[in-house]
């Protein structure tokens, strides 16, 4: 019996010594090693799949990544990506270290907090991604940081996203500007205004929003949460909630189950004031027959939240050289420029203008600017997130107080 | 099974700290009171409703031609998955929907849709208006496969002899037979109605959401901690479940005994109007309320916009088919691929088992509960325990696990709605068979199949669109690269598109219809000329 | 075509159900004669044919011997025994035409299918009928069509299950006088369960009593 066990030890030790170095992530310093790596491979990028406009991009990439660099892109199209995250977790817990089912995740905020404590990403590689200069983050701090949490490499911006407000100009003559405007716009047209329910991505955003104007953008939201002082810098958000929710649709009996919903609910003439976090979604909304052509876009006189979405690999993917000539790729101006433009998705760029000779500034020329999109300059004034932990306590005492009514 | 294990499987999430910190978490979370109230009584109201419905039309339906032409209008009713019936009739219903924009403001006098919480109401009214849309033409398809070995017609025309009124005569002399025999399809739909997630989320209450939502939405948190409590609250929804199974079995016992009292009480005509007038009135007015939803969304899938309160789109496009159809090739293709296969290979499985039993003479199998336990165990409950099972034994997803957990939910279904229809043929028809000379196998092809293609084939339009519907085990057990068109349909439903969420949820209802469709015709076309085998349909 | 004939032996048969005496028989029947087996319901006749045709329940425990001449039945299965079956109900196959339903039963390389069809439907009038469907036939034709159809499977011995209780006075007489007239000619020994004297008297054999 002894001399067989050894052999089968010997094949083992033969096997797996062969097997490591196909395992082995590939080095992103050496991005010509990566992209031979890449070249046959099959990318598997679990996206949020509820945006058809998303997908049509999605599918452009794919076919670009096939032509030129040999990559097959498949969309996964998720309806939540906590169910991304979910998957990774378990196929840690399982023991699954190599071969994973996810390659590239859309993600930020929150759900790479989780991911990064929890070890389940593959990084830095971000910073070496030759694109990746392109965004100058010494002048734009925002693809480094996410929710206040560097990034460290271990994500790789890809669009910009910013609150926007749209209203319908035939039926609406002054919206609110500010926060605290919109409690007595509010008191004027009961019922024709809410926010997502809670803890909904859109609604807690809100929460956010109204929380930086009525504290004053208190530093304290850019750090961790401190308990003793959540109740203080808290209060006058749910004063200013307790006096809002009567007012608001369904007399906030009810809330609008997610941001899609606010654009459903304003199609079907219920709100007359929503928001959202794309700055084109109203635009868009308009050439998807979604909403009426005089729906006008703004942002608030005090600024609103902005944040950056990006692309993270999970560390088990067994397609990470792929995973990475894709996120190159998505950083690429061509297609930044395709990203941006209306016809395609509208999703805007995370690439800095000085950093783009005159030839790719070009391709970032739009035409007209559509009369519901918000016009280009609006979006200077953007707010940075607070630290992620604030998502988290927000949602916890909003449900607190008003998950039961 | 594997069931017990995944299962049990999840306290590995939380290792010791499983059980104090994790139930503490649950207990405190606001609202979790109401939350289970809402599981538990939506599911017994909407088997109650969905049950008394369908067995008033039945103690109406004197298989006129009405009655038959509502029950044709029904069957296809199956093939509509939850979600878009949901969508459907959220749209119907809403006080921006079809039902207040054709009555305004002519009627009404409103110009902008009243502010009144109609869909996602707390109690849950829209939510289980939605459930009972659904199992309706399932209850009823149950009912009329296991009918006919009843021979309701004798009963009732005995007891007709006896002087009772036609509606009366089927309550007190069929019913009590049907009833154990459509016991299990029942337990079903409560199980399903408790813990239902898709259809909640559509219509269900918000503030608190239903149980079942709940575990999901804390599964799904970026807040890796939650997915204790989440296990936690699956065991809990898989605890509120069997409660509401275990209520309904009180039920039975206790109306059980009150109804030994009227069913020999002699009464022979009272209420018997209102049955013939009701019961044909409630079955139409479920099966119009589930056409119109579906005709809302075929309406919404061509719309250009569309304004409040106008009655039609002031524009129609075909944009929207346009934007979707390019992309569905193989979401279809893995639909009808995974979806075939998974009926074929369950209906190889239950009818091997009751031809097994048939030859054999065996009674029906105490063990067959646990062929309904993925039917009533909440999927939430022990899909997530699944994914880690399977992942630990290093299985890798892919289209036969995706097939394998399909089979957990097709099987069942399979096999309740055929071992009636199998065992309650007459034994004597193989006999003959064989006593002729023939051997086994040519009996059993040549003589109880032909017999029963017409359930055999129900069973398995039933099984397609319970496979085509899998919506969690789909996405988990595929590691999400085995996109079918209900995970596409619910991916775009997250946008709120509803335009293409009406054109996807439209396709989703394309297949099993054609399945339904089929099951209805091959019968028909096979069997033209032969008589008996068309009543028997 | 008439095989050489055989009688059938039930030797020392006792039939219990959980421990419980049902029946017991012993008897033989001879080439072309009808053994009546009377008794009222519950007196164990659908059990005493079970056991004789090979589709016993397994709840009960047969003891003794079945012979057909010096070959033993009991112990295979119904398809190889060659004992042929009627019912109360002709138990027409609905899916099958009359010929479908004639041709089911002949053995599978028998010459001339379709001639030995269409003879056997001529003899009992029913020349022409083979691409009807049975449920289009009258109960009396079909009767016919039932009784043709276990001859033509040529068997070695027949059971009569009360195959007239369902047919009309009229009828009744006449179908009797068919079926025992056949069963004879082809020298098939047959037994008969019924609970109407008429049968038996008509029978013209033994008669045992059972219950």
């Amino acid at each position: 019996m002894k001399p067989r066990t050894t052999l089968t030890t010997a094949v083992a030790t033969a096997m797996l010594s062969l097997a490591l170095p196909a395992m082995a992530a590939p080095d992103p310093n050496d991005w010509d090693a990566v992209l031979q790596a890449a070249e046959g491979q099959t990318v598997y990028w679990n996206a949020w799949g509820g945006d058809s406009r998303t997908n049509r991009y999605i599918a452009w990439v794919s076919e670009q990544m096939q032509s030129t660099y040999g990559v097959d892109v498949e969309h996964v199209k998720l309806d939540d990506t906590g169910s991304a995250v979910a998957r990774v977790l378990g196929e840690k817990q399982a023991g699954n270290m190599d071969d994973g089912r996810i390659d590239l995740i859309w993600i930020n905020g929150e759900n790479f907090a989780a991911m990064r404590e929890q070890d389940l990403l593959f990084g830095p590689f971000a910073e070496s991604l030759p694109n990746f200069a392109l965004t100058h983050p010494d002048e734009n701090p925002e693809v480094v940081t996410d929710f206040t949490l560097p990034t460290e490499g271990y994500e790789s911006p890809w669009g910009k996203a910013q609150i926007t407000f749209y209203y319908d100009s035939a039926q609406t003559e002054t919206p609110p500007h500010s926060i605290a405007d919109l409690l007595e716009w509010a008191k004027d047209n009961p019922g024709q205004f809410s926010y997502p329910r809670i803890p909904d991505f859109t609604g807690s955003t809100f929460l956010k929003q109204a929380l930086i104007e009525l504290s004053n953008q208190d530093d304290a939201l850019y750090a961790p949460v401190v308990e003793a002082e959540f109740a203080e810098i808290t209060a006058p958000l749910w004063d200013y909630l307790d006096e809002l929710h009567p007012y608001l649709w369904r007399s906030g009996r009810s809330f609008p189950e997610s941001g899609p919903n606010l654009r459903a609910l304003m199609s079907d003439g219920e709100l007359s004031l929503a928001f959202s976090f794309y700055p084109t979604d109203a635009a868009v909304a308009v050439m998807e027959y979604e909403l009426p052509e005089s729906v006008r876009s703004y942002v608030l006189e005090g600024g609103t939240l902005g944040n950056v979405h990006f692309v993270a690999i999970p560390y088990n993917s067994p397609h990470k050289a792929g995973a990475m000539a894709l996120a190159n790729f998505l950083l690429s101006p061509e297609a930044q420029a395709q990203k941006q433009s209306l016809s395609m998705w509208g999703d805007r760029t995370v690439l800095a203008a000085s950093r783009l000779d005159e030839n790719d500034k070009a391709l970032f020329e739009q035409g007209e600017i559509h009369p519901s999109a918000l016009p280009a300059d609006a979006l200077s004034n953007t707010l940075a997130e607070p630290h992620p932990s604030w998502m988290t306590a927000l949602q916890d005492a909003w449900l607190k107080r008003y998950g039961v009514n | 099974m594997v069931l017990l294990p995944a299962f049990g499987y999840l306290p590995v999430l939380g290792a010791d700290t499983f059980h104090l910190e994790a139930w503490q978490d649950l207990w405190a979370h606001a609202g979790l009171h109401r939350s289970v109230l809402l599981s538990y009584f939506s599911g017994l109201i909407t088997a109650l409703v969905a049950l008394f419905i369908v067995v008033l039309f039945l103690a109406a339906s004197q298989g006129t031609w009405i009655d038959r032409a509502i029950r044709r209008m029904v069957s296809p009713l199956l093939a509509i998955p939850h979600a878009a019936v949901a969508f459907g009739l959220a749209f119907l219903i809403a006080p921006s929907g079809l039902l207040v924009r054709w009555a305004s403001p002519g009627l009404t006098g409103w110009e902008r849709p009243p502010d009144l919480l109609i869909v996602n109401d707390p109690f849950g009214l829209a939510l289980m208006a939605g459930l009972i849309l659904k199992e309706v033409p399932f209850l009823l398809l149950m009912s009329l496969a296991a009918l006919p070995q009843l021979r309701p017609e004798q009963r009732v025309t005995l007891a007709r002899s006896l002087g009772y009124a036609p509606g009366i005569a089927w309550l007190k002399c069929v019913f009590p037979a049907l009833y154990p025999l459509i016991r299990l399809p029942v337990y079903a739909v409560i199980a399903y109605a408790t813990s239902v997630v898709d259809m909640a989320l559509i219509l269900g209450p918000t503030l608190p959401p239903t149980l079942s939502v709940s575990v999901l939405t804390w599964f799904n948190d970026p807040d890796l901690s939650r997915r204790f409590m989440a296990s936690a609250g699956a065991v809990l929804q898989f605890g509120v479940t069997l409660a509401a199974l275990l209520t309904w079995w009180l039920g039975e016992q206790g109306i059980k005994r009150l109804c030994q009292r009227w069913l020999a009480n002699g009464s022979r005509a009272s209420g018997a109007t209102a049955i013939a007038f009701g019961g044909r009135a409630l079955l139409l007015a479920v099966t119009l309320l589930a056409i119109s939803a579906l005709a809302g969304l075929a309406l919404f899938s061509v719309a250009g916009f569309w304004r409040f309160p106008d009655a039609l789109p002031g524009t129609f496009t075909l944009d929207h088919w346009q934007r979707i159809l390019p992309g569905v090739a193989t979401p279809l293709i893995n639909t009808l691929s995974v979806g075939l296969a998974a009926t074929l290979i369950a209906a190889v499985l239950v009818v091997a088992t009751l031809e097994h039993a048939a030859r054999h003479h065996l009674p029906a199998l105490r063990a067959q509960w646990l062929l309904y336990l993925p039917l009533i165990v909440p999927q939430v409950a022990f899909l997530f325990g699944l994914v880690v099972a399977v992942e630990s034994i290093a299985i890798r997803p892919q289209h036969a696990l995706v097939v394998a957990v399909h089979l957990l939910f097709v099987v069942p279904y399979l096999y309740l709605s055929l071992s009636e229809s199998y065992r309650r043929l007459d034994p004597r028809w193989v006999q003959v068979a064989l006593s002729l000379g023939v051997p086994p196998w040519r009996a059993f092809w040549q003589v109880r199949l032909p017999l029963l293609l017409t359930p055999l084939l129900t069973a398995c339009a039933v099984s397609l669109a319970v496979s085509i519907g899998q919506y969690l085990p789909t996405l988990l057990l595929g590691g999400g690269r085995v996109p079918t068109i209900t995970t596409e349909a619910v991916a775009m439903a997250s946008g709120g598109n509803r335009r293409l969420v009406a054109v996807l949820a439209l396709l989703q209802a394309l297949l099993p219809f054609i399945g339904f469709s089929l099951a209805l015709m091959i019968p028909r076309l096979v069997w033209a000329k032969r008589r008996q085998m068309r009543g028997a349909a | 075509m008439i095989p050489n004939l055989q009688s059938l032996h039930i030797k020392q048969m006792t039939i219990t159900l959980a421990g419980e005496a049902l029946l017991a028989m012993h008897c033989d029947i001879a080439p072309g004669e009808v053994l009546t087996v009377m008794g009222p319901s519950g007196s164990g006749k659908s059990t005493l044919l079970a056991y004789l045709a090979g589709f016993l329940s397994p709840a009960f425990q047969a003891q003794g011997e079945l012979y057909l001449g010096d070959k033993r039945l009991d112990t295979l299965p119904a398809e190889q025994r060659g004992i042929g079956l009627l019912f109360q109900d002709p138990m027409l196959f609905p899916h099958l035409s009359v010929a479908g339903n004639c041709r089911f039963g002949l053995p599978h390389r028998a010459n001339d299918k379709r001639q030995q069809v269409a003879q056997a439907l001529n003899q009992v009038g029913l020349a022409g009928f083979e691409n009807r469907d049975p449920a289009t036939l009258s109960g009396g034709q079909q009767a016919r069509v039932a009784l043709m159809r276990l001859l033509l499977s040529q068997p070695r011995a027949v059971l009569l299950d009360e195959p007239f209780s369902k047919l009309d006075t009229a009828l009744r007489q006449e179908m009797r006088t068919l079926v025992f007239g056949q069963l004879r000619e082809a020298g098939l020994p047959t037994l008969l369960v019924t609970h109407d004297e008429a049968d038996a008297n008509a029978a013209g054999g033994p008669i045992i009593a059972l219950g």
